[in-house]
C-alpha cells in the first residue's frame, strides 16, 4: 500500500520532470531556461526525499540540503549573469 | 499491525499530495504564455509541493523511527527560505535584459520608472 503511494508520487514527480525538461528545451528566453534548471533541481530534491522514505534510510539527507545550496548558488550567479554580464564585479576607479 | 498502518499513511499521503503540486506547477510552466506567468506557477506551486514532500518525510521518519533529522529540518527551512528569492532574481533579470511580456498583459507600470531610471543615470 504505501509502496504504491510512493511509486505514484515518483510517476507524478518523472512526469513533472518530462515537463520541465520541454521547457528546458524549447523555453525561448534564457531566463525561462535559468527557471526551468531551478524547478528540476526542487523537483530533484522531492525525489531524493521519496527515495530515501521508499529505501528507509536517513543516509540521503545531507544531499537534499545539498541539493538545495548547490541549485540556489547556481540560480543566483547566472541571474546576475543575465542582468551584468558579469558574475563577480570588480572594483573600479571612477 | 492494525495500529501501526495509519502513522505511516499520514505522511505517505503528505508526500502524494506534494507530488501532485509539483505536477501541476510543470503543467502550468508548460501551458503559460510568458516568463513572468510561468514564474508565478512554478514558485508557489513547486515551493509547496516540495515542502508537503520534505515535511511528509521528517513526519515519516520521526513516527516510523523516533529519528529527529537536524538536517532534513535545516534543508526544509533553507528550500523554503531560498525558492521565492531565486524567483525574484530571475523575473528581475529577465525585466532587465527586455524580455517581452505576453500579448494578453494590460499594464506595464514599471516600464515607466525604468526610463526614468535610464536618463538619470545614463545606462
Amino acid at each position: 500500500m504505501i509502496n504504491f503511494i510512493l511509486i505514484c508520487s515518483l510517476l507524478f514527480l518523472t512526469f513533472s520532470i518530462l515537463a520541465i525538461s520541454y521547457r528546458l528545451v524549447v523555453g525561448p528566453s534564457a531566463p525561462d531556461r535559468i527557471q526551468a534548471l531551478d524547478a528540476l533541481g526542487v523537483n530533484l530534491i522531492a525525489g531524493v526525499a521519496i527515495f530515501s522514505v521508499f529505501l528507509r534510510s536517513v543516509a540521503f539527507f545531507e544531499i537534499i540540503l545539498l541539493i538545495g545550496i548547490l541549485s540556489f548558488i547556481g540560480t543566483i550567479a547566472l541571474a546576475k549573469f543575465i542582468e551584468r554580464g558579469v558574475v563577480i564585479e570588480h572594483k573600479r576607479s571612477e | 499491525m492494525n495500529t501501526n498502518v495509519p502513522s505511516e499513511l499520514l505522511p505517505v499521503v503528505l508526500i502524494f499530495i506534494g507530488t501532485i503540486f509539483c505536477f501541476l506547477s510543470a503543467i502550468g510552466l508548460i501551458r503559460l504564455p510568458d516568463v513572468y506567468t510561468r514564474s508565478h506557477a512554478l514558485s508557489k506551486g513547486s515551493t509547496m509541493g516540495v515542502l508537503f514532500t520534505l515535511i511528509g518525510t521528517f513526519v515519516f521518519f520521526l513516527l516510523e523511527e523516533d529519528y529527529f533529522s537536524i538536517r532534513l529540518f535545516l534543508g526544509i527551512f533553507f528550500v523554503f527560505l531560498t525558492a521565492p528569492l531565486s524567483a525574484h532574481v530571475i523575473t528581475r533579470a529577465a525585466y532587465r535584459s527586455n524580455v517581452e511580456l505576453a500579448k494578453e498583459s494590460i499594464q506595464d507600470d514599471l516600464k515607466e520608472i525604468m526610463i526614468h531610471r535610464k536618463e538619470k543615470h545614463g545606462r
